[in-house]
Parts: C-alpha cells; structure tokens; sequence
C-alpha cells in the first residue's frame, strides 16, 4: 500500500523445534516403523522437504486398533473420569507450554501464516482439552442419561486445513467421553499430529488410548473400515465423506462427518460496513480460504454493493502475502500443488463463465505453492464459482435486493455448514437466522470458534455436532 | 449511503475546493438535516472494531521499520503541558525540549508543536522563534467548554492574539449529547472563523461521547464544520485515547476525503506513554489511511510522557542496549 512505512521481517524462529529426518507410526505408545513405502511431507512455502513419514497399511492399522481395544478395555474404560480428566487437563497445559513449538511447525507443515498458527489454532486445540477435561466427570449432566457410556474404539480422519486444531476437535471429546482413539492425520500435514505422539507420552498418558497412523487415503479407509472400530468421526471433504458413508452403512459404527461448505455472509444496507468488510476478509482469506465453513459467498445488498467492494478492494490491498514464518504475513501459502491446481482451475472457470475477477497487485514468491487474494463480482447463482466448493482464497460475490431474495439465494447451495448475517438491525438477525439452513450462523462477526459452541453441517455438510455439550453425544451411548 | 470510498470516484474536475464541505453543504441547513445525515451514517459495531484494533496492534516492527516509526512519532508530537502549575519557566525549558529532545544525539528530530494553555503560548512563540515549531494552544473553556459562546470565542481571538498558530478547543458534548448537533457545528464554524489562518484542531473527548458511534458522528460534525484536525481527547477525562477510537476516527477522515477531497488530520491525545503504543498507532495509519497521513501534517500524538520513552527506544536501537531515566530530561 505504501513505500514509506516498510515492515521489515519479522521472522518467527524455526529453530525452536526439531524436526526429526523420519517420524514412525505412534502405536500403544511407541514409535514403530510403518510398512507401507514411505511419504515425504513438505513445506508449501518453498517446497522444502520437511521429513519422511511412516505409511499405514491394513496391518498396521491393525495393530493400532488393537492397541486401542486393549487400552478401552484394560485402563481408559474403567478409569475413574476424574483421573480421565487429570490427563486432558495434563495434556492441554503441555500444549500451551509448548504453544510456540506447535506454532510454528504447525506453519512450516501447512504453510499458514505464524499469526494464525499462534493466535487461534494453537490456543483454540489447548481450550478445546481443557474445555473436555473438565466435562469428563460431568457426563451424567451432559442430557444423555443418568449413565452415558463410551462407544469404545473411535478411528478419526482429520483434514490438513487445521491439522492440530483438528485433531484437537476429535480427540478430546473422545478421551473425556472413555473412548480411545486411532487418528490418521492428513497426508500433507502429519508433523504436529506426532509431536501430539510426544505430548501424549509427556504427559504419561497410558498406552494405546491414542494412536496416530499416517499415511494417506488408503490408510484413512483402512481405519474407518476395521471391523473393531466402534465410532467413525471425519472431517474433509463431501466426496470422501460419502465413500465412508457407504462403508459404514449396515454396520454397527456410529458415524459423523464434518464436510464441506459454500457459506453464504449477507451484508445488508444498514450494516456497519468497515466491521463488515473486516468480516468479509476473515471469512474468506482466513487461512487462505482453507476453512469449511469459510463465508465463500459474498451476498451484498444491491443499494451498497458498490461501497461495499470498493472498501473491501481497498481493505485487500493492505492484505500482506508471503513467509508464513513472519509475524506480519497475513496470508500463507496454499496447502499442496493440487489444491493449486484444483483453485486455480475454478478460478478460470469463474472467468470463463463470465464473472469479473479481481485481484490486488501482490508479489507472490517464487517458490511454493501461492494464490492472490481474488474476488470474483457479477457471480451469479449458475455460476460453478458460486456453487463449487473452491477451499481457497476466493471470494464470489452476489447481490440481493429484499431479505427474501437473501434467504433464497443464501439456502440455494447444496451444502449448509455456516453463515454470516450482518446489519445493525437486532430483529433481523434473529428472523434471518431462523431461517437460514447452516449449522452455524454468524452476527455481525464471522469465522469465531469456541469449544464451548457446537459445531457441524446441515445438509451435504455432514451430520453430527462437534463442541459444547452436543459434540459429546457423538461419543457417548445414551442410558435410560 | 451517503459515502464515497473511492478517491477515483469523485471526478478530478468535480473536485470541491478544500475547506468546503461540499458536496454536504445541505446537510446543515437545518437540525433535523443534520440529525438525520449523521445517524445515516454506517454504524460502528464496537466488538468488530475492538478486534481490528487489537489485530493491529499484533503487528511486528523491528529494525528498520522501528528506527523509521520512532523518528516519525517524534515528529508528530505535541508536546503538551497542561497544568494549573503552568509557568514562562515551565513552557520555556518544554520550549527547549521540544527543539532538541535528546541533547546527546543532534540527529534526534524536533517535535511538530508545543501545546500550552493560551495565556502562555506568547512565552512558547518567543521561545520557539525561527524553528519551525508550531505553538498550540487549547481554548473554548478547555477542558470542560461550560462557557458561552461568548466566553468561548474570546478565549480564542486571546489564543491567537498571543501567536498561537494551532488551536486545540473543546466541542460541547452537553450539547452533542443531547442531540444539539446544530449547534455544535455552528459553534465550531464560529470558532473556525475566529482562529483566523490559525489551525483548528477540534477535540470529540470521546470518553465523555462513549460509543464509537457518536466517535463517528462527532467526527463527521467536526469535519463539515472545518476542523482541519479532529483529536480525541482533552486528556483529562478518562479513558482518552484509544486505538479502536483512532480507528474509528481515521475511517472517518479518509471517507471524508475520498467523498469531498478534502484531507483532514488526525491527532489521537492521552494515555499513549509509550513507543509500543506510539507504533501501533502508526501501524493503524498505514493501514486505515495510508502514506498520505503518515506526517506531522497529518497525524499528531498529543503527549507529555510519550516523549521520553521514544527517546529511550531511539538510544536503545543507535547503542545496543537500554539506558535510564536519567539519560533524558525530565521536563
């Protein structure tokens, strides 16, 4: 935006953590080889190679599921839930101590910017074990009956958008629930799920209540379609969700799926504009746009579309992209180059079909994998841009001219995960609210998380609530 | 709406002169006008600008771009002193402060402006002669403004008469608050005339306003009346200055420009004593408002304490390591 006040680098030091040339398969709580052919996993940022990864295979999944029989069966199940809770109280103050540590690997693995890893994902995956640590001696009040018990094995497919958070989603209501866990990270993201592995054992938790496989989708469906897993929890996205899906169908399992979004965030003419606006960007390049629920639909009034995009091209303009490593990068690198590909593919689409693609001047790194914050306008509701879900730093913007029109054109997606609603009006929102199919409804905010608040999808969205008191039925069997 | 966002908008040709609050004039022309022009205006949800202050404020300056924010602070800073206890003496040895603020280090940038109460300001022109240093003086009843209009101006012509070329007065949130907004414009055009080529700055004291809505609309009323600068505070009445209030006022002075071409200035006083919180004002001008406030011209601190830990800062990065207390003047 300006020559005159430069910010020089601000770098976050990588050399707080190790990263280790190779990391194995955590199992009953050892490291051991994999024996699948090995993975390499990168730096998105510059296409470093960060380490090797062990790979799963039936077998080893296997094992892990054993592990986590024995230690339901022996150690977790019968545990008093006080003590259950001593450990996920233990391993949520170990998170924040080593907050820095999981930062920053957390960025170098999935390429997000320093100020997120450390400002949201980190602390929201500690508050999210302390949040669960304190009901695991509470569930007889949690609505599920004088006595809910666990299910028993829960094998977990987490995304690479929040690897740790993730994991964090998954593992804690598991564990404070009595259930034990076998977790396979994501392919491209595997690093902070085994330094979790290093967690565990700091906090002497007993061996086998969690495993962490890696590998990729062949080891995802090996987890999800063992015979002795009890519980099926994964997040990703709508196409996978829909092969676990059919694999679960006819078996005893219990299943919930967090999939994909195409959200829509309504700005209406008496909204306060600049929140609005700063709302519109943390709803779209938050995370460069790797966010399920992020607010891809842009629907604006058409009385202020104009004011509207022309202080959100401003507000993009000051957008700093680059190193996710330096403190003042408020957007990284996107995650793989198939994800890349996949953005940039429906970002010609979007071209191709006649919307107006906008983009700030930005340099962009020579390496690694990068993409401009870009905002499409003249979208209209045929338009694969508004209906695809693109998981990338690309707003589509719309316009509405009646609160009916918005509801309409809000609802008309196949998805229905969130939504943000923003006007000055307090008796709009609740009546808009009402009436908008999405899990979650944002106020005059958007992109805000909280483990005390249920999250989850309507819809091809997927099923199942994760957080506050809701998330914990997916882990329990109601008693009467 | 009635904003303009986009400089480019506005066709170069159409451009109103500066000082007019054109294409707004009509928005005066009566109470009920004005009331509903400045309740039109967008609002302000306060927990969404408190989060956008508060992201900004996360920002990392180092090196560089620390050296370059501190020399800049320095140059916007009205150095102010605003006592009961207030003598020549006093005013002089600020006076000389304010031309060399670190007498180790002659590199050290001059402040933009004393700030003294009028009587004084006679002492501050003297003492400042030939420097460049502009002399400003608070006025209008400061810091209350519980006088008649009459009062109030006199105050000013005093102001003025004695060499102020910038002059800090109070609106009258009495009057603001309780929906007199006519006549707080028309006492601020008043003013205005009275200040001559003096610069007006005009004082919101937004912690008697409250809301960042009224933060915005006072700023609006300010600016149709022709502030050429609008402040936050008196630094008397707590809180005083802050960042989501800064912000709100920044968004202000550049919609304005952007639907009237006219640039106002923005000076946030009170509460700001050290450099972190000086850098993070800085970094809300850069990305609020751009390079086109980053002046003394533009963006002022109203400080007394700010100073010195600036100084401080300054010796820190040129030394490598932290002096004391004793190693700036204690004014």
């Amino acid at each position: 935006m300006t020559s005159l006040f430069e910010y020089a680098p601000a770098p976050e030091s990588r050399s707080i953590v190790d990263v280790a040339p190779s990391y194995g398969l955590f199992v009953d709580g050892e490291f051991v080889d994999g024996s699948g052919e090995p993975m390499k996993t990168v730096n998105p940022a510059t296409e470093e190679v960060l380490s090797e990864i062990a790979v799963g295979t039936e077998a080893d999944v296997d094992r892990a599921v054993k592990a986590a029989r024995r230690a339901f069966t022996r150690v977790w199940g019968p545990m008093r839930p006080a003590d259950r809770g001593k450990y996920l109280f233990r391993i949520a103050r170990i998170l924040q101590e080593r907050a820095r540590e999981f930062a920053v690997l957390e960025s170098l693995d999935n390429g997000k910017p320093i100020r997120e890893s450390r400002d949201v994902d980190v602390p929201l995956a500690a508050a999210h074990f302390f949040y669960h640590a304190g009901w695991a001696d509470k569930l007889a009040h949690a609505g599920l009956g004088p006595d809910p018990r666990p299910h028993g094995v829960a094998g977990q497919v987490i995304p690479w958008n929040f690897p740790l958070l993730m994991l964090a989603w998954k593992v804690a209501p598991a564990l404070a629930t009595g259930n034990t866990v076998v977790l396979k990270p994501a392919e491209t993201t595997p690093l902070t799920a085994l330094l979790f592995a290093e967690v565990c054992r700091q906090a002497d938790l007993p061996p086998g209540v969690v495993n962490i496989v890696t590998g990729a989708g062949d080891t995802g469906r090996a987890v999800v379609e063992h015979e002795d897993v009890d519980k099926v929890a994964f997040t990703g996205s709508t196409e996978v969700g829909r092969s676990i899906a059919r694999a679960v169908a006819g078996t005893r399992k219990v299943l919930t799926l967090e999939l994909g979004g195409k959200a829509a965030n309504i700005v209406f003419d008496d909204a306060p504009i600049d929140q609005a606006v700063e709302g519109i960007v943390r709803g779209i390049f938050f995370n460069q746009g790797h966010v399920c629920c992020a607010g891809s639909r842009l629907l604006v009034q058409e009385s202020v579309h104009d004011e509207v995009i022309a202080s959100l091209q401003r507000r993009i303009g000051t957008l700093r992209v680059g190193d996710p490593l330096d403190k003042n990068t408020d957007i990284g690198a996107i995650n793989s180059a198939e994800q890349l590909a996949r953005i940039r593919e429906l970002s010609d689409i979007g071209e191709a079909e006649g919307a107006h693609r906008w983009q700030p001047v930005c340099e962009l790194p020579d390496r690694g994998f990068w993409f401009p914050p870009t905002v499409f306008t003249d979208v209209s509701p045929a338009h694969r841009i508004a209906r695809d879900e693109v998981f990338g730093p690309v707003l589509s913007v719309l316009t509405f001219r009646t609160p009916d029109e918005a509801v309409a054109k809000a609802n008309n997606t196949t998805y229905g995960l969130s939504a943000g609603i923003w006007t000055e009006k307090g008796s709009r929102i609740l009546a808009i609210a009402d009436r908008l199919r999405a899990g979650v409804v944002w106020a005059n905010t958007f992109n805000q998380f909280d483990p005390t608040s249920p999250f989850g999808g309507y819809k091809q969205s997927g099923y199942g609530r994760e957080g506050g008191r809701h998330g914990l039925a997916a882990y329990l069997k109601e008693s009467s | 709406m009635t904003h303009v966002l986009d400089p480019g908008t506005l066709e170069a040709g159409t451009r109103p002169a500066p000082g007019s609050g054109a294409p707004f004039d009509d928005v005066t022309r009566s109470d009920a006008a004005l009331r509903a022009f400045l309740h039109g205006l967008p609002g302000v949800d306060q927990v969404g600008a408190e989060q956008r202050a508060a992201t900004l404020g996360t920002r990392s300056i180092k090196t560089t771009a620390k050296a370059w924010a501190i020399d800049t602070a320095i140059s916007m800073v009205d150095l102010t002193t605003l006592e009961g206890a207030d003598t020549p003496g006093k005013v002089r040895s600020l006076a000389a402060k304010a031309r060399r603020p670190d007498p180790t280090d002659p590199a050290a940038p001059a402040v933009a402006a004393v700030c003294v109460y009028g009587d004084l300001a006679g002492v501050a022109v003297e003492a400042l002669e030939g420097t460049g240093i502009h002399v400003a003086a608070v006025a209008t009843a400061f810091p209350s403004g519980r006088a008649s209009r009459e009062v109030k101006l006199a105050d000013v012509r005093d102001a003025v008469g004695n060499g102020a070329d910038e002059i800090d007065m109070v609106i009258d949130r009495g009057a603001f608050l309780s929906g007199r907004y006519l006549e707080v414009f028309e006492e601020i055009v008043a003013v205005k005339e009275a200040c001559g080529t003096a610069h007006l700055k005009v004082i919101l004291e937004t912690g008697e306003l409250v809301t960042l809505d009224n933060a915005r609309r006072a700023s609006w009323l300010a600016m149709l009346a022709g502030a050429d600068f609008i402040k936050t505070s008196t630094g008397k009445v707590s809180p005083a200055a802050t960042l989501p209030v800064c912000l709100v006022m920044l968004e202000a002075v550049r919609d304005f420009r952007a639907a009237t071409g006219t640039q106002v200035g923005v000076k946030p006083a009170g509460g700001i004593r050290t450099t972190k919180d000086a850098v993070k004002h800085l970094v809300m001008v850069n990305e609020t408002v751009g390079a086109d406030w980053l002046s003394p011209d533009w963006f002022r601190f109203g400080a007394s304490s700010l100073l010195n830990d600036l100084l401080l800062q300054r010796q820190k990065l040129r030394t490598g390591h932290y002096s004391g207390p004793d190693h700036v003047s204690v004014d």
